[in-house]
């Protein structure tokens, strides 16, 4: 599975597990709009570093927060490429 | 002796000054020469007065009108339970009611007052003042709240030490103002010389943004975790706060920094304030934690760092807890113990936690063993312990870890983790608010256990 969809597999999860409904998952989607609130998406992050080995968001404390799912996408694409690079995780996708 | 509208009525005319609500205003002008309570003001005189707004906006301007005319006023957060009602109505001595809707006419108290959005000139304002005693709630280990007394003098000390206040300042709030936090930005706007905006009940945060940037807001507070969730909304931009305040939760150096580089015009401080404790110190270097130099040092508050934990003692503390229940407040020394855990790393001190083992989740507390007690129902569980997980986005999160009956076993029973997962995580959403469900759930052979066979708890 692409990061991508492990993305998008846990946001429906953690909308199901709520009862909530979710708007159509594009990248322009404001994640606060999403259906999830924060702390669904708090616990998106959580989920994620299990799932992935990495959270773009405690890296540093430099950090940006998410507006879009690209952009939430994006962040830990780039997150699990340098620690790919770093062998903090597998290099290989997550399955 | 004084009161808030007292305050305002000395203060150099409260003209352009307003209150701001998710549905209008009101000017601080109206507001002292009016009423929200219809005639019901005089008959409040003198009592115990339970103020159980759904919007805040209404409690604000009751707790105007009120303060230095009622006897007592209790403040009810808005996420109170309707099951606690009955045990702080016996407790504080309730004889009346002030609400913006239709309350629950079982409880039994004889007088009931409505409050309204809208203020009407009033024909008089009761003259017979007294100190009103303000009782704010906290959640205690039982679930039940916890009723803190303060007043006047030592809701409003913190305000006095802080440099003499700008004349264009516009507050406004993440927070809600029945709770600590939320009241004292509400006396610093109402003390200084600006107005103040409000956030309505349910209101998105992306609209109150808006409204905030609407009227200029220029001195915004919130928790770290409503700072967060504000930067991740398109309209972040819609303010330019000249200072951003955070507090009700650990500021860690990713949302100071996040919040610098976003607002580079802006002041960011944080400060260490509990409803028992009072403010304790702003720290303003830009750095999490505080300075070792704050220990000890002379000033409003005294500073003790004793057993590892922050103890604080000034005017600002409470009076003290009503009901024989509870423990006293303060120490021998006058101290109050925060219960936050501190660690000393070079000449500063960091947040480590709290040593109850309360989990502090974007501002709301968890009591572990109540999410224990809902994941034990499961007939599969033997034990289970909660535990925090530092979040990036709420400050930390409830994680589990569940030990299962040897029978119920995956190996054994033949029903696969995955399932118990979310059998478990069924039954929590069930009994308990959204922010005490476990995050994720770990599935463990053996919980370590402390010498008198209790779950061995790490802050």
């Amino acid at each position: 599975m692409s990061i991508r969809s492990t993305v998008i597999s846990e946001v429906e999860q953690i909308a199901a597990e709520n009862k909530k409904g979710l708007a159509p998952l594009t990248d322009q989607l404001v994640l606060l709009d999403s259906g999830l609130d924060s702390l669904a998406i708090a616990i998106l992050v959580a989920r994620l570093e299990e799932t992935l080995g990495v959270d773009p968001f405690s890296e540093s404390d430099d950090v940006s927060y998410p507006v879009t799912l690209g952009d939430f996408i994006r962040s830990y694409e780039r997150s699990y490429e340098n620690a790919a690079k770093h062998h903090d995780v597998d290099s290989r996708q997550p399955g | 002796m004084t009161s808030i509208r007292d305050s305002l009525a000395k203060a150099s005319g409260c003209s352009g000054r307003s209150l701001w609500g998710a549905a209008g205003g009101i000017s601080l002008d109206d507001l002292l020469c009016g009423t929200a309570l219809g005639g019901g003001a005089a008959q409040l005189t003198g009592r115990s007065v339970l103020v159980a707004t759904r919007d805040q906006f209404t409690a604000a301007l009751a707790l105007i009108e009120l303060d230095g005319s009622a006897r007592r006023l209790i403040v009810c957060p808005p996420d109170i339970s309707p099951e606690h009602l009955p045990a702080i109505i016996a407790t504080a001595g309730v004889d009346a009611i002030v609400s913006d809707h239709d309350h629950d006419d079982r409880l039994a108290v004889a007088l009931r007052v409505r409050c309204s959005p809208q203020v009407t000139p009033a024909k008089s304002v009761p003259r017979d003042r007294c100190a009103t005693e303000w009782l704010l709630l906290t959640s205690g280990t039982t679930g039940a709240p916890k009723m803190v007394a303060h007043n006047f003098a030592s809701l409003t000390a913190p305000i006095g030490g802080s440099p003499r206040q700008e004349g264009d300042v516009v507050w406004g709030t993440f927070y809600d103002i029945r709770r600590y936090g939320g009241l004292q930005i509400f006396f610093r706007a109402l003390l200084g010389r600006g107005s103040f905006v409000l956030c309505g009940a349910g209101e998105p945060i992306g609209d109150f943004l808006v409204r905030l940037g609407s009227h200029g807001a220029t001195h915004v507070s919130g928790t770290p975790s409503h700072w967060r969730r504000a930067l991740m909304s398109p309209h972040a931009r819609a303010i330019a706060p000249r200072y951003v305040r955070l507090s009700g939760e650990i500021a860690d150096q990713g949302i100071l920094n996040a919040l610098s580089t976003f607002y580079p015009q802006a002041r960011v401080g944080h400060a260490f304030a509990s409803t028992e404790a009072g403010v304790g110190f702003e720290v303003n270097d830009g750095l999490e934690g505080f300075p070792t130099s704050l220990v000890g040092a002379p000033g409003d508050v005294h500073i003790r760092v004793h057993d590892g934990s922050l103890r604080l003692r000034s005017a600002r503390n409470a009076v003290g807890y009503l009901g024989e229940e509870h423990p006293a407040l303060t120490d021998d020394d006058g101290f109050v113990d925060t219960g936050d855990m501190v660690e000393r790393r070079g000449d500063r001190y960091y947040f480590l936690g709290r040593r109850s083992g309360v989990i502090n989740v974007g501002g709301l507390k968890v009591y572990p063993e109540e999410v224990e007690a809902a994941i034990n129902r499961h007939p599969a569980v033997r034990m289970s312990m909660v535990r925090p997980r530092r979040s990036p986005i709420t400050g930390a999160l409830v994680i589990a870890d569940v030990v299962l009956k040897r029978e119920s076993d995956p190996g054994t029973a033949g029903c696969p983790l995955v399932e118990y997962r979310q059998e478990i995580l069924r039954i929590c959403h069930d009994r308990l608010a959204a922010h005490k469900v476990p995050a994720t759930i770990r599935f463990v052979p053996a919980l370590e256990m402390a010498a008198a066979g209790k779950l061995a708890r790490h802050a």
